[in-house]
């Protein structure tokens, strides 16, 4: 098989096809419209099922649907859109369904911009949803990764039975690179729980809920989620860590931002520093061990986002008094240079700006 | 023994939760006496929604699933594209299909998603003690219409069934109530309706029962059955407001 040029949104659909997803539900909203205009040609080809819902409200609610009914179901949108999914997400996590969310992130807040950005990091890790529960964050930094984590998002969405994101930046979406997307369908595991109308035969009903009025059965289940995410944490967590070893300086990015992280490595090279990068590849499960691991020999640590600084807060958390940490952004759609990123570890080693706590 | 009446296979064993003197239960036995009676129960999937019925997916003895406030158009809209061979149904107030719900349960009609709908309007939110809804009549109080309900600053009852019959392809809408042995025998004719036109994929159906609230609208149960026949009839007329394309059946 060889590779063939695509763009992200659409390599994204076509990998969600060939996986095995069933049943798509989508909006319009720029940028991530070839998804679902590549979804609204090719789903119906296959026999599976498309809908352009009225909503993204609409859209996560088709989706809680046909994943309570056993379905391998997605939905797609960006940022003010993924707002709106999260009552959907949140009913999802509670009811114990695994589905695929993919989030092409532009600027906000609010309407903001249709340019690229990074600051829905809070909204995709933390959650706009109510209730105590976590959605797996997987972070792509390439059409190609962005093709693999999507059908890899339908694996742990169905393995562990909860909202899967793949949260790609609308560079990924809109650029084109090579890309070679696995064609093998994911394994189909037995949905014995499913409220798909064979209650019947199963001599059972089954009943897709997210209601416990009992308050000592409301906690029961808030405990069984949370060992649910611990063993998601211990298993699932994953980062890419490049020239760690013996650098004495580190950048933390995900996504766009860890793209240009690598040419402000190569341009420090050659200016005689060396500097390594921590790229999360889950923003949840978040890999904190990893960073403490990583980073415990270096002096300083620059956290290089398309935000005003969010995921920032979190490497704080991990590093606060330990290593130096700063942090590097730009918003509004604009992305920083390698060489931004470069000046910004010069002037920051010795003083780091951002403050923890706004 | 001769065994002359019993319990609907179609309903669990498990008590109401509803006040007494509200006509629910007697729509969920219709709901239920329907799917058992035309063979679908073992076929069929509930999708229960927010507000009063909020349990009926303990009630019905099918496959179920809970929505959110609302979405339960939305819901199954998922679960039928899934299995379009399964019967689905959702079962929803009139807070949550007319009023935050408005948009899912327009624009499922409007797909004509072969789904049915059985939509309870009781003029009021009961679960939450009696708010105005969307459907509240004109001065009639609540608690947070206190001194009535005022069209200028609040609106007009929202006639649904009507609102809905203006959408070209929609299967079958009927608006009945539950206020009498003899409207109650033709609220059954209508659900049977309803899981009839799905069952032959003619699309989407509704059934609006109007139903009593007489712990919200403060009143004793007799009183409450004689509310709907002399002051929601005359604003919610009954009838069929989507016919069947081969005729309703009796």
């Amino acid at each position: 098989m060889s590779k063939i040029l695509m763009k992200g949104n659409e390599a994204i659909a076509q990998a969600a096809i060939h996986a095995g997803c069933e049943a798509f539900f989508g909006y319009p909203i720029t940028p991530q419209n070839e998804l679902i205009e590549h979804m609204a040609k090719h789903m119906p080809r296959h026999g599976r099922v498309f809908v352009q819902a009225e909503s993204e409200v609409a859209a996560i609610n088709m989706v809680y649907g046909a994943a309570g009914a056993g379905g391998l179901v997605m939905t797609s949108s960006s940022s003010p859109g993924i707002a709106l999914k999260q009552e959907g997400i949140s009913y999802c996590a509670g009811a114990e369904l695994g589905c695929v969310i993919v989030a092409i992130s532009r600027s906000g807040p609010g309407l903001g911009g249709i340019l690229p950005g990074q600051a829905d990091y809070h909204q995709a890790v933390k959650g706009g949803g109510n209730g105590d529960y976590r959605v797996i964050v997987l972070a792509p930094n390439s059409v190609q990764e962005a093709a693999d984590m999507v059908q890899q998002a339908f694996v742990l969405a169905q393995k562990y039975r909860n909202p899967v994101m793949v949260l790609a930046d609308g560079v990924i979406g809109q650029m084109m690179e090579p890309v070679e997307i696995s064609k093998t369908p994911i394994e189909i595991l037995p949905k014995e729980w499913a409220a798909n109308g064979n209650h019947q035969q199963r001599q059972h009903r089954n009943i897709i809920n997210s209601l416990y009025l009992n308050p000592n059965e409301l906690e029961a289940h808030n405990r069984k989620l949370m060992e649910k995410y611990k063993t998601i944490a211990a298993n699932e967590t994953q980062v890419e860590l490049i020239n760690v070893d013996h650098a004495e300086i580190g950048i933390i990015a995900y996504g766009t931002s860890s793209r240009i992280s690598l040419a402000a490595i190569d341009i420090a090279k050659s200016q005689g520093l060396d500097v390594g990068l921590i790229r999360l590849k889950t923003l949840w499960p978040f890999p904190y061990k990893e960073i403490l691991e990583a980073t415990k020999h270096m002096k300083f640590v620059l956290v290089a986002e398309l935000s005003m600084g969010q995921l920032v807060q979190d490497v704080k958390g991990v590093l606060n008094n330990i290593v130096k940490v700063g942090y590097y952004g730009r918003a509004g759609g604009n992305i920083f240079q390698p060489e931004e990123l470069m000046e910004a570890i010069q002037t920051q080693m010795k003083e780091p700006e951002h403050d923890y706590y706004i | 023994m001769t065994i002359i009446f019993k319990k609907t296979e179609g309903l669990t064993d498990k008590n109401f939760s509803y006040c007494p003197g509200c006509t629910h239960g007697v729509i969920h036995r219709l709901v239920a006496e329907v799917l058992e009676e035309l063979h679908i129960l073992d076929r069929s999937i509930a999708i229960a929604s927010v507000g009063c019925s909020v349990f009926s997916y303990e009630y019905f003895n099918t496959d179920a699933l809970q929505a959110a406030h609302g979405r339960a158009p939305a819901v199954a809209t998922g679960v039928k594209r899934l299995h379009p061979e399964k019967i689905v149904f959702t079962y929803q107030g009139d807070g949550d299909l007319a009023s935050i719900g408005a948009a899912e349960i327009v624009h499922a009609a409007n797909r004509n998603e072969n789904i049915t709908v059985i939509f309870v309007n009781n003029a009021i939110y009961g679960m939450t003690g009696g708010q105005m809804a969307p459907t509240t009549l004109l001065d009639q109080v609540t608690t947070t219409t206190p001194t009535g309900k005022d069209a200028l600053t609040m609106g007009y009852p929202l006639k649904m069934s009507e609102m809905l019959a203006t959408i070209e392809h929609v299967a079958y809408i009927e608006r009945v109530m539950t206020a009498d042995i003899k409207s109650i025998r033709q609220t059954k004719k209508a659900i049977r309706n309803a899981f009839e036109a799905q069952i032959n994929n003619e699309g989407f159906s509704m059934v609006e029962v109007l139903s009593s609230c007489n712990v919200g609208w403060k009143m004793s149960p007799v009183e409450a059955l004689t509310f709907i026949k002399e002051n929601m009839q005359p604003v919610f007329p009954l009838g069929v407001y989507k016919e069947r394309k081969h005729g309703t059946s009796n």
